[in-house]
């Protein structure tokens, strides 16, 4: 049999995730609550990933109609489902071999929807250029993080390969890498800051790889996942500026750019503040931008639909990444068909565009007022410090935790906001992430749990938090209380 | 290639997809009961939430139960069934779990000649040393333990061999192995120790009369308890074949046998990075394992659509080897399953200098003349493996039957004319020799 020792060192260094741990804990409570066993809550309400349908909310119809309807063709031509649905999974139809979604695409993905892609981004680039030839659709952005990471890093290098990755960051990125056998080179976002990149602290980073590893790209969250924040174009441009005197592949990850709501924030891609700042940037600076259907206001996450740009690559390299995309056998089309409604989406006019826009309407009034509601209750809270939320999916309160409590999770052998969040769920049913699991500075604690969630939900996830943390405060600030 | 859809399938999943059509009269209430199903195992009963890392729970314990159905009753264990994106991300996974050590001990990993490239190309990804072992191409592409023996003795001189991969039915070769060879490949494998990846994607798709496909889970078990429990052994499936062919889900799941716990974790560990496959696609592959039973509505419908697709392939199949093997020059072993003909081509020696020159192998430039004179584009052998000085191309049997005539006739005309453009000179200039 195999044994732990016999398998490969790059899998046994990925780390292990303090999430799936909470995650089987919470299966664990799931089953005794179906059993009946008499709980103070009657379900187990999971906020701990950037899911908006896990917590409640739903599906933009015009999504499900044509996914539907290019699923079942029979509903093209009933009229079950209004025209313009009809007619668009029609035209999806005609783009997939054979006119069905059951076929193999092609490696880059379903022509008709690569370039809808390719012309999406130059829309919301003003103009700025897209070749669809640079452009891989994937089951999922995590699929083309993955692919693009496999080339820069050097498996079995010596020094081995380093990305500069922000913390808190995003631990699926952080864990591809380590099973890649990379190695992750931390820079810390400043939370007195709301969470800003500082190049000085790039520039850290980088002065502590030395003779540790050989970095050779660095990745950004933007907006920031579990932070929410929004780069300035400043930002944007003393990074390119950054990576361009280090010779650094910049990687992207812009999945978040369809939740920004707040007030004064805007969002502008990596690519556009690229071309703008001219050569010779423009035309040196290796970047990929990764785009998804998870988020935004769809929320897809289990379509599994993304896509990758990439800019200035070299062209015998392009091949090679063409080949390793190839071994996928072409992204899911229920994924591909996603993303070509998602840079499609209905328009002023179109039969469904008043659905369509109450819907779309409603989650972004929800992701405002939940922002909003989610930092005013926490910061009222003794023991919680929460930056103001612009973007994302996340609120990453901190949690200043009392001296006791850390020593006693020190006792049962798990992280101290591990401990808190592993409490919080056997008492109240609430699984939300703990800090650790995204990475924080040293001695500080934080959680993390997603606001796209109905407005109802927010507040009970928000009462049962607060009554839980008030109470937990109070047992381990208490010095009369005995172990 | 024209093949349908199988109604209930995209029934289901367009039930999943869209759930306000659980309330319209035009589906039946077998594919409404099992989307609801499914969706109840949805986080927010939708499908466009994450699932586990492994899959949605219910939709693993349906695997095992047809898993176990399939296997006449061998235990199967949900715990060890993992969704995956097609087979290849299984596939993929199984592979770079297995793949350490350095130098002499780096991890082989032993393949079929002819294989599916993406075995190759994962090895190589892996920096993993690729192990071939030759099917018999004289015996209907059988597989031989005596050269899974010698192969393996070879290799561990500069490897640590340790896997060891089947394709059944074949991929290319089409090739059904009988139990008596699955007996003698999983002893080689106990004796040895090593882990056997089991594709078992076209499992659906067997033609022959006189082939049955038997698991290799269920062989093992048959081979008893010091075996059932000891091999290590991982199964692939997928939507892709079948009678479904529903290759765009990318749907597919593995099942893995007496891998140690803790590796086990560090297998669900790996596969969490990838975050969870198509919901939509494991929505597909649960259809798969749960179609309709007879005294359910869409039992008929489902029934005569399956035996339609899978009737004509095994006409298709017979066909295409009668027709392949009437040509002079072109030799086409019995296509027994899978989805393929993978015939054996003559090329003249000429021919092969030309290729030469060109810098490319003899068969791709068979295949690309065949493709710019008929646009038929088939795989050269060269592509899959093949014993040195042997050419083949591997075509599918999927076109309909009318338009695999026609195709098959094309393929013909053009093997002719080939075969005596690159032998006419040939000829002269053997009688000239033979002159002086």
């Amino acid at each position: 049999m195999s044994i732990l020792r016999d398998i490969s060192p790059n899998v046994r260094n990925i780390r292990h995730s303090e999430l799936l741990a909470l995650g089987r804990q919470a299966c664990g409570i799931k089953e005794k609550l179906k059993q009946g066993v008499r709980k103070p809550y009657k379900e187990v309400i999971d906020v701990s990933w950037g899911d908006p349908h896990r917590t409640g909310v739903k599906p933009l119809s015009f999504v499900r109609q044509v996914l539907a309807a290019c699923l079942y063709p029979q509903l093209v031509n009933s009229d079950t489902l209004p025209v313009d649905v009809r007619q668009r999974a029609q035209r999806l139809l005609g783009a997939c071999k054979g006119g069905s979604v059951g076929s193999y695409s092609p490696t880059r993905g379903i022509a008709d929807i690569q370039h809808n892609v390719s012309k999406f981004i130059s829309q919301r680039d003003g103009g700025v250029p897209s070749v669809p030839e640079n452009i891989f659709l994937t089951s999922g952005s995590q699929v083309a993080i993955m692919h693009i990471l496999n080339i820069l890093v050097n498996s079995e290098g010596q020094p081995r390969t380093g990305v500069l990755t922000p913390v808190p960051g995003y631990s699926s990125a952080n864990m591809a890498l380590e099973g890649l056998g990379g190695a992750i080179v931390p820079y810390y976002l400043n939370e007195e800051l709301c969470w800003e990149l500082q190049i000085d602290e790039l520039r850290r980073a980088l002065q502590s790889a030395k003779g540790v590893c050989n970095p050779v790209a660095l990745y950004v969250i933007n907006p920031g996942n579990p932070t929410g924040h929004i780069q300035s174009r400043k930002s944007m441009e003393e990074v390119i500026q950054f990576v361009s005197q280090e010779k650094l592949f910049l990687l992207a990850d812009e999945v978040y750019q369809d939740n920004v709501f707040g007030e004064g924030s805007e969002f502008v891609s990596y690519k556009r503040v690229l071309a703008e700042m001219g050569p010779p940037f423009s035309d040196t600076v290796e970047l990929a931008s990764f785009h998804s259907v998870s988020k935004g206001l769809m929320g897809e996450c289990g379509l599994r639909g993304g896509y990758v740009e990439l800019v200035n690559l070299d062209p015998n390299v392009m091949k090679y990444t063409f080949t390793l995309f190839s071994t996928d056998s072409g992204a899911a089309v229920t994924g591909q068909i996603a993303l070509d409604l998602m840079v499609n989406p209905v328009q002023p006019g179109d039969p469904s565009y008043p659905l369509y826009n109450k819907e779309t309407q409603h989650i972004r009034t929800m992701q405002v007022h939940n922002a909003k509601r989610v930092t005013e209750v926490l910061n009222s809270l003794p023991g919680f410090s929460c930056q103001p939320v612009k973007g994302g999916a996340f609120a990453f309160p901190r949690v200043h935790l009392p001296p006791r409590a850390i020593q006693k999770a020190k006792e049962e052998g798990m992280p101290p906001d591990h401990f808190y969040c592993s409490r919080l769920l056997e008492d109240t049913g609430l699984l939300v992430s703990p800090g650790c699991e995204h990475g924080q500075r040293e001695g500080t604690h934080h959680i993390g749990f997603c606001i796209m969630t109905p407005v109802d939900i927010l507040e009970e996830v928000l009462r049962r938090l607060a009554r839980f943390h008030t109470q937990f405060m109070k047992d381990f600030s208490s010095t009369e209380r005995l172990e | 290639m024209g093949q349908q859809p199988i109604t209930f399938v995209r029934q289901v999943v367009a039930l999943c997809c869209f759930p306000e059509l659980l309330d319209s009269p035009g589906f039946p209430d077998d594919a409404k009961q099992r989307a609801q199903r499914i969706l109840q195992g949805c986080g927010g009963r939708s499908l466009g939430s994450y699932s586990a890392s492994q899959g949605v729970e219910c939709i693993r314990q349906d695997i095992a139960a047809y898993i176990q159905q399939r296997d006449q009753g061998v235990p199967a264990d949900w715990d060890n069934v993992f969704l995956t994106t097609g087979a290849s991300d299984g596939i993929m996974s199984i592979l770079k779990l297995l793949v350490s050590g350095q130098g002499e001990s780096r991890t082989g990993v032993m393949i079929p000649i002819p294989q599916y490239p993406l075995y190759s190309a994962a090895i190589s990804e892996l920096e993993a040393v690729q192990v071939n072992y030759y099917l018999d191409e004289d015996e209907c592409w059988a597989l031989d333990v005596r050269e899974l023996q010698q192969r393996y003795q070879d290799a561990k001189q500069h490897c640590q061999p340790r896997v060891l991969c089947i394709i059944n039915p074949g991929n290319p070769t089409g090739q059904v192995q009988d139990k008596k060879c699955i007996e003698e490949v999983l002893h080689f494998a106990y004796e040895e120790n090593l882990f056997v990846m089991s594709d078992e994607v076209y499992q659906d798709n067997v033609y022959s009369p006189d082939c049955q496909f038997h698991s290799f889970k269920k062989v093992l078990y048959e081979m008893g308890p010091e075996y059932f429990n000891s091999v290590e052994l991982a199964s692939f499936h997928s939507t892709s074949k079948g009678y479904t062919g529903e290759c765009g889900f990318r749907g597919g799941y593995m099942e893995v046998l007496n891998m140690d716990p803790e590796v086990k974790a560090q297998l669900v560990k790996m596969l969490s990075v990838r975050l969870c496959p198509p919901v939509s696609g494991q929505a597909a592959m649960d259809v798969i394992v749960n179609p309709p039973k007879p005294h359910e509505p869409s039992y008929a419908q489902f029934t005569k659509e399956k035996n339609l697709v899978l009737d004509a392939l095994a006409q298709k199949a017979k066909m295409t080897e009668e027709i392949l093997n009437s040509v002079p020059g072109i030799k086409c072993n019995p296509v027994q399953g899978a989805m393929y003909a993978f015939p054996q081509i003559f090329i003249p020696p000429r021919a092969i200098q030309e290729a030469q020159a060109l810098s490319m192998a003899p068969d791709m430039l068979y295949c690309l003349r065949l493709l710019e004179e008929t646009g038929i584009c088939v795989v050269p052998g060269s592509g899959f493996g093949q014993r040195e000085g042997t050419f083949h191309f591997r075509m599918t049997i999927l076109p309909s039957t009318e338009k695999l005539k026609i195709l098959l006739t094309k393929v013909k005309d053009f093997h002719l004319k080939f075969l005596q453009e690159y032998s006419a000179q040939e000829t002269t200039q053997e009688n000239q020799h033979r002159e002086t």
